[in-house]
Order: C-alpha cells, then structure tokens, then sequence
C-alpha cells in the first residue's frame, strides 16, 4: 500500500510528521501543531493522533505492482488423479526429523516409499500438483538421491520457483544448461548458438552443452570438444573426457588414442580406461599382447593349469597405456601391473590363448602359486567393464556353490557388479538361488542390484528365508535391511502369502525373549506396506 | 422432530480429504503420529455408518487394542472418543482412523457399529436432544435474579470507568516526557499497566496495553507504531467514558472491545457456510482458533472464534473446503463478523463453492469503510480475484492480473511456509486468495487456482 512502515519513500503527510515528532520528544519539550482549546497538550495530542490514525489507515490504497515475474512455462501432462494427489500430501507430510524415532512399530515408513511413487508418477508422465511443489523441493533438498525422479516429476514449474528461493538452487544446477535454455536443433541458428555458448559458457554451461550433444549425436559432441581441445585447463579436459563415456564407440578411437598422450596423467588414464572398454581398439590389441604373455596353459602336470608369470617391469608403453606404475601400499608391483594388464584386455582373447576352451572352462581351471584370486579379480573388472555376460556368468559360477557365500575368489561387491552385466530375470534367478542356499545373512548387497518389484522366485526365497530365520529365534533388527527392502521390493501380489506370518507364534526355549512379538510386527509392517505400496500403484493407475 | 430430521440427513456421500483429516490435529507431533496409524496395518474391525459413526480397533503397545470411535456428523467439528491414555485431542488414535476412512480404503465398510461405539453415539444423542430442549424458547435463561445481575453489571461498569481514567492519565504523562523514554522504560512498566487494567476487568484494555510493551522492540519505524497504538487505546478510554453519547452500534463495539462479554443475539442467518481458513494463534495462556465462513447465498463472510487452554486444541474445528447448511448468529457491535454457530441442518460436507472476489483498490476501500464501524480493526476478510504473487525487494505483493496496483504481504505473512505454496499454486499466473486485509497489508489465508481445483490452504 502508500504507506509502509518506513516514511522514506511516502509524501510525508506534514501534520503526522509533526504529531509523531511531538511525541517522540514529549509535549514538555515541543508544543504540538493544532490544538484545541480546554485540553492539556498530551490529551490533544492523542485526540489528533487518532484522527490521524484512523484517516491514515482508511486512506490506504493499492501501491504499483512491481515487476512481474515470466509466468512458468506449462506442463502440459495430464493431473495427478485425486486419490494420488491425497497420497503424495501423506508420504510427503512424513518428513524426517519430525517425531521420535525409536521402534517402528507396525507403521509404514512412508518417506521411503516416496522414491517408487515418484518414479511411477513419472512413468505414467503426471504433472506435479503445484501447491505439492515447495514440500518436494523440500525433501529433495534433504536427500540427494530424490533429486533427479523429484525434479522431473516437480517439473518446469519447479525451476521456475527455484529462481526465486535460494534455498531451491539445487533444482537450478540439477537442470541442464543451470536452468538456461539450451539450443535445440530444430533452431536454425543452433548451431551458431551452440558455437558461442561453447566458446563462452560458464563451465557448467559447457559440460551441460556437450553432455546433450553426445546424448544426442555422439560425433558431433567430439568434434566440438576437439575444437578447443588444446586449449582447455587439464581439469576441464578431464571432466570433458568423461562425458564421452555416454555413447562410446569405435570412431572415438583415434581422438582417445591422441588424449593418451595428454600432458596430465589423469586425462591420460581416463583416456586408457575409454579405449580399453572398445575391445577392437588398438589399445586393447596391445593390452592383449602383454596379458597374454604372462598367462600359460601348462600341459605337463596331472590336470591343465593355468600358469602365471607376472611382468618383470612396467616400461614407457605400458605406462602409455594407461598402466599406473606405483602400486598401492601392501601390493606387490608385478601383480599389480599383471591386473592392470588383464583388466584392459578384451575378454575374446583368452578362449584362443587357452586352447579354445570357453569361459567357464577357464575360469574352472587351477591356477598355480596363489595366482587364482588375482587372475579372476582381473577378470571381474573386464567383465563389468565390458559388459560381457557370458563371463560374468562364468566368473559368478552357481549361486548354490558353496564357496559363493563364503570368501571365495570373487567378493560379494564384485559378485554384485557381475550382476549387473545379466538381464533381470537371470539376475533374479541367481540372487534366488543364492539365499535359498546361504540364507540372507550376505544377501543385502546382492539384493539391491535386482529390479523392482522383485521376481516372484525371489520374492519367494526371501519371504522363506525371514521365515526360517523367525523359526532359528533372532530378533528380526538382525535382517532390518533386508526387512526394509522387501518393504520397498516385494511385489505387492505376494502379501496374501504372508498372512500365515502375522500372528505371534509360540515362543521355542531357544528363541530370544519376546522374538515372536517383534517379528509379527515386522511381518505386519510388511505386509501394511505392501498394501500400501498396491494402493498406491492403483491410485496412480499403474496396475 | 427436529431430532428425526438430524437422523435422515447425516448421510454422508462424500469421505474427507486426508488434509480436511490432518487440520484437526493438535500439534505437528499428532500429525505425524496420526498419519503413520492411517494405514490398515494396526486396525482391525473398523467401520463406519451411516449416521456419521466411524471406529475401529487399534493395535497399541498393550494386548488389548484401544477402542476409537470419532462423530464426524457434528456440524460443530468431529466428537471424538478413544480408550488411549493419551491427553492429545484428537488423540493420534482418532486422526489414524479418520484417514484410513478418509482414504476410501476398503478398510473401512459401511456398516452396523459394535456395542462399545454404538453406547457412545447414543449418549452423545441424548445429550443434544436434552440441550436442544433445555435451550428451547420459553425456558428462562439467566440466573432468575435480574435485579441481582444488574448491580453486579453496575459494579463492573465503575472499575472498568476507574481502569479507563487511570490508563487515561498514564497515557498523557507517556506523551508529556515523550515517547523516546519509552524506549528506556522498558516492559515492565506495561506489564504492571496490564495488571492493573485486569484488576479493573477490562481484559480488552489490559491486552492492548501489552501490546504497548513490545513495540519500542520491534524494529524500525517503532515510534509511528506506538503513537498510532497510543492514540487507538486513548480513542477506546474516551469511547467507554462517553458511551452514553455514542450510537448504539458503536457504544457495542466499544463495550466488546473492553472485553465486556456480549451474547450472540442477532437474528439467526441460515446459508451454505463454506469454510475459507481456519487457524490457531497462541499466546502463553490462550490458544484461539479463528474460522472464517462465507455464505454462499448471502456472499457474507463471518467469524466463528474458539478457545483452548494452552496445548490443547480449541474444540470447533471446520476443515477447509466443507460446506455447512447451517444458522449464524452475530455478536453486538456495529460491523460485527463474530457470529456463533447456530443450529445446523445437516453434517459438513465437501463443496466446491468458492467466495466471490473483488480488485486490491476494492479490497483496500473495503478496509477503509469497515474502519467507520470499528476504528479499532486491524484487517477485514477480503477475496481477491485475479491477483498474481510478485516478489518485491524482501518482499512480495499481490498485484491485479488486469490493473497497476498491488497489495503488498503482511510482514508476518511473508516467513510462512503457505507463501511458497501460494507461490506455486500461482507460477505467475492469476489465482484466487482469501486472507485479510489490513493496515500491515495483505495475509493471505487460502487460494484458488485459476481453472478447476480444490482450495490450497495457506496458513
């Protein structure tokens, strides 16, 4: 309105400005203007006062509008159906931090469940409520790991209010171009754009620019690099090279094999890592010639065994090759180059070098002088690295192997890694199997790598194996993690087979005290979950 | 038959929303714990009737479960009952199962309530029909000793004018040594003025002479402040001392703005109420809840006020966008909004009215004239229509869509985080807000979006 609390930017009304100067001072000191008659000066005072103040306040009119902020582009996906949008207030009400922690009792963890609402919200592609949007920049700020499904679901609205909060930025770096507008390719002059914003942009604008070019045309996004190449500082080389990563092929080759040469050792590596996961490049063509003499079938003992004669010495080529000279501390140098070599070399080379067997004929075969557990680490890596599912089938041998729960010669988090490199039935299968024969105690790591919901023979073996581990009678905060992931991951079909485990069975003689009672409210929770998580899917249509 | 009336017309069709659930909760604690226990898990033998019963069983720590019953077919908020130990109200156990209901989840069916629940309902039934008949016409109100009752109201009447002529002069020896040695003076000064107005039973001057207190603290610009509050309570003493001469419009006002107590006469106003805001303010002895309801046909907004003693919520609760057929009675006092809820005709129920809406000149214009009727108003409850939220500086304004002019925030409204909401409920866009209008600007209290929409509570 006219008149705000500071009298700088108002016409001074003079005879307010008098009253106010009187009163301040005190009608001892100065006399104030007007006055009537038969009234002490104080009284009078007040009486003017409050005409004043009572006319001030009924004369008060709109002030000019400032200016207008650029309305927020629309969103043109379909609303939210209204069940779901009553949803999302209730998980997004449950903010951390907001009551006590302690046992959870038989409640759903509702936060938790956010990240799948999310991520089926964005897959039936409904717009965000706009009124939800500052609760969900909210927990997005809190926890990094909701920020890409919460931004995309929050959408272009989301930017347009993170300019105007700082508390919301994030939302501002987490868009490409940091909310600035990217040339599109239909633009006839995108490429001039695209030129100057190259040539010009802040960094994070460049690393954004050229990410959505190699997205989109992996060569163009090259050569553009190439053109400043040489002139770029050795960090921002680093993080340009990076993003090749996106969409590498063979034709990247010669510029890789020209960043090997690259004055800083970090962009030389990362170059050697690129190259080698292109197994016709001539890189890996080397790697494959120095790996492959260090490893040997020797005919001469009772069964074929593989023979190991790790490098005597890591010369300038190798080095050239991407090969990090210095071991780490506790590492012999000989093997640590020998796994350096054989993680870079392409995977087809061995079944040739070692008398045309398959992979899981190699991988069966001894290996002498303790050579084994380094020799298949090595292997591990190449096989994640290049994505080869035939050896990382191989190298993960049958989940009911004994040594697959134990410490064999593959470790759970380079078991989990192989996974990856399967399709998600297989997976599914193997994670099954394996829990079926070594329970859950290991399972965690592996688990997080299946595909949600789970599989329903997984879902099966997990379900059995909390039922056997009620029945062994440890509490169940032993398997919290694994009681959490079956919240976030069983199918929700599967709850009906858990009602047989909602009651407080029997106490054996054995079982620790009350074991019975917490694990029919973990099971309770489960299956609570579970009907939530089914509830959910169907509000959002996605059943 | 007005009890057989009641009977037919609680038929409830449409189930709360979980906020209209949530707005019922005490505090943020209750919340939260209400909203874990809105899910099936710890429930069992819940249900609902017809009648506007809802209840259910809930697992707590103990073995046996805590029986939980909520009427939800008060127009005068839900009743609650739960067999919990907890001194919450609503307990955590009642918002619970009032979101497992409001989630149209199958968990609650239409059916006939158990024995425990059913006992409650009817007692609760007894007691209105026997307070319907007791307030019935022809039964005396009052204590039956008018003449009694008068000399008391006289009694009242020489200490409050005592209290008045006191404050009187201690205004006038603030203004004669001048307000910068107010600064110096301190709270305690006040605090000791308030007591004194509370021994003179007038709780209206006694609050505003607080309020005295605290603004030498406030900030820049506190010097016009105190003059203008100065000068307002100075216009109450004088108002009181010559109520006589006043119209009886204003002598009303200013005998409520005393703090004498009025009773709620004016004719009863029958409309479709739909509630537009509903929030709490504290103070360390007082909770207060204010409501505000426009009357669909009658376009005119009234205030319910209910009070709980600290840390309890005030019993009247009115989620937003519910709708109640009901009657209004106004309190005494020239542009009176008080009003008391009078007989209601059928439970609150979802609407999609929205109140009609006017420019911010309009808005501003509005305050003015209410200003003649009470010069004491702070705000007056305003629509604005077609207004866009506009950063300003520190600031934010509410400018019409189609004209240059602008409102701007309260500064009370501008740290809450109903800003933001309104924020993005806008995106630039004109929207709908209801909120109050006043010499310290605009607060906004609920908004609607442009096209379809429920209302977005913003306070």
């Amino acid at each position: 309105m006219n008149r705000t609390p500071t009298p700088v930017d108002t016409p001074p009304s003079s005879a307010w400005e008098e009253l106010v100067t009187a009163a301040l001072l005190g009608t001892e000191r100065r006399t104030p203007p007007g006055g009537a008659p038969g009234r002490e000066a104080p009284v009078a005072l007040l009486d003017a006062a409050a005409v004043e103040t009572v006319r001030r306040r009924a004369g008060l009119r709109p002030a000019r509008a400032a200016g207008r902020p650029e309305p927020a582009s629309e969103d043109p996906r379909p609303a939210l159906p209204a069940a779901a949008a009553r949803r999302l207030a209730l998980l997004l009400a449950d903010r951390p931090g907001t009551g006590g922690g302690g046992r959870r009792g038989t409640a759903p963890d509702l936060m938790e469940l956010l990240p799948q609402w999310l991520a089926a919200a964005n897959a039936r592609g409904f717009a965000a409520p706009p009124q939800t949007l500052p609760a969900l920049l909210d927990a997005a700020r809190g926890r990094t790991d909701l920020r890409p499904a919460a931004l995309a679901f929050a959408g272009p609205r989301a930017v347009w209010l993170a300019r105007l909060n700082p508390d919301w930025r994030f939302a501002l770096r987490a868009t490409p171009g940091g909310g600035t507008a990217l040339p599109q390719p239909e633009d006839p002059e995108a490429a001039e754009k695209t030129r100057r914003l190259w040539e010009e942009g802040l960094f994070a604008e460049r690393v954004a620019l050229l990410s959505a070019i190699r997205a989109r045309e992996p060569a163009a996004a090259r050569e553009l690099l190439a053109t400043t190449w040489s002139t770029e500082r050795a960090e921002d080389r680093l993080m340009f090279l990076d993003s090749l990563r996106t969409g590498l092929g063979p034709r990247d080759e010669p510029f890789l094999e020209q960043a090997l040469s690259d004055r800083s050792r970090n962009v030389r590596a990362t170059a050697a890592e690129l190259l080698s996961a292109l197994p016709g490049s001539a890189l890996a063509a080397r790697m494959a010639v120095r790996a492959a003499a260090c490893v040997a079938v020797d005919h001469t003992r009772d069964s074929p065994t593989i023979t190991v004669e790790a490098p005597h010495e890591c010369d300038a080529s190798m080095e050239r090759d991407g090969v990090v000279p210095k071991a780490p501390a506790g590492r012999g140098e000989r093997s640590w180059w020998f796994g350096q070599l054989v993680e870079a070399t392409p995977l087809g080379t061995w079944s040739a070098r070692l008398g045309g067997r398959t992979p899981r004929q190699i991988v069966a075969l001894p290996v002498t002088d303790d050579w084994q557990s380094e020799l298949h680490a090595a292997w591990c890596r190449a096989a994640v690295r290049q994505r080869d599912p035939e050896w990382a089938r191989a190298l993960l041998g049958a989940p009911s192997a004994p040594e697959a729960g134990g410490p064999g010669a593959v470790s759970l988090a380079e078991r989990a890694k192989l996974l990856g490199t399967l399709g998600a039935a297989e997976r599914a299968d193997w994670v099954a199997g394996f829990i079926a024969a070594h329970g859950l105690s290991e399972a965690f790591q592996l688990l997080g790598m299946c595909a949600v919901p789970w599989a329903s023979p997984l879902g099966r073996a997990v379900v059995d194996a909390l039922n056997i581990a009620r029945d062994a009678g440890s509490y169940p905060w032993s398997f919290s993690g694994v009681m959490g992931l079956a919240e976030r991951c069983l199918d929700p079909s599967e709850a009906s087979r858990l009602n047989g485990l909602l009651a407080v069975p029997d106490e054996p003689e054995d079982a620790s005290p009350g074991a019975g009672g917490y694990w029919a409210e973990a099971f309770q929770r489960l299956v609570t979950t579970l009907r939530l998580r089914a509830a959910m899917a169907e509000e959002l249509g996605a059943v | 038959m007005v009890g057989s009336t009641f009977d037919v017309m609680t038929q409830q069709g449409v189930r709360w929303s979980a906020d209209q659930v949530l707005a019922l909760a005490p505090d943020t604690a209750s919340r939260k714990a209400g909203s874990k226990l809105g899910a099936a898990g710890p429930w069992s033998g819940a249900g609902s009737s017809d009648e506007g019963a809802v209840w259910g069983l809930c697992k707590g720590s103990g073995s046996k479960p805590y029986q939980t019953v909520v009427d939800i077919a008060d127009a005068a908020g839900p009743a609650y009952k739960c067999s919990c130990p907890s001194r919450k109200f609503p307990c955590k156990h009642a918002l619970g199962l009032l979101l497992l209901w409001a989630g149209e989840d199958q968990a609650v069916p239409t059916g006939r309530a158990p024995d425990w629940a059913e006992q409650w309902m009817e007692g609760r039934r007894k007691r209105a029909e026997e307070k319907r008949t007791a307030g019935a016409p022809g039964s005396s109100s009052g204590s039956g000793d008018p003449e009694g009752a008068r000399r008391r109201a006289e009694r009242r009447a020489e200490r409050i004018t005592a209290g008045a002529t006191e404050l009187e002069q201690r205004l006038a020896d603030l203004l004669r040594g001048g307000l910068a040695s107010a600064e110096q003076a301190g709270y305690g000064v006040w605090e000791e003025t308030a007591a004194r107005m509370v021994d003179a039973q007038t709780p209206g001057l006694a609050a505003r002479v607080r309020e005295l207190g605290s603004i030498p603290s406030s900030g820049p610009g506190w010097p016009v402040r105190l003059l203008e509050e100065c000068a307002l309570l100075h216009l109450l003493d004088q108002g009181w001392l010559h109520r006589e001469q006043l119209p009886d419009g204003l002598a009303a006002t200013v005998r409520s703005r005393i703090g004498l107590p009025g009773t709620a006469d004016g004719p009863p106003l029958r409309d479709r109420w739909l509630v537009l805001a509903q929030y709490d303010t504290a103070d360390a002895r007082l909770t207060t809840r204010r409501i505000w309801l426009y009357g669909a046909d009658s376009d005119r907004t009234a205030l319910l006020l209910s009070y709980g003693a600290v840390g309890r919520a005030p019993e009247l609760a009115l989620p937003v966008g519910l709708a109640l057929d009901a009657e209004v009675s106004a309190y005494p006092g020239a542009g009176q909004l008080r009003t008391a809820l009078g007989e209601q005709f059928a439970p609150p129920a979802p609407a999609v009215t929205r109140p009609r809406g006017m420019t911010t000149a309009r808005a501003a214009a509005r305050y003015g004239e209410a200003l003649r009727a009470d010069p004491w108003l702070d705000s007056v409850p305003v629509t604005l229509d077609r207004v866009i939220p506009i950063p300003d500086g520190d600031s934010w304004q509410l400018a019409d869509a189609d004209e240059n002019a602008a409102l701007p925030l309260a500064p009370a409204a501008r740290a809450r985080p109903g800003l933001w909401r309104l924020v993005a409920l806008s995106g630039g866009a004109p929207v709908k807000v209801f909120g109050e209008c006043g010499h310290r600007g605009f607060t906004p209290l609920t908004a609607w979006p442009q096209g379809a929409g429920e209302a977005v509570q913003l306070c």
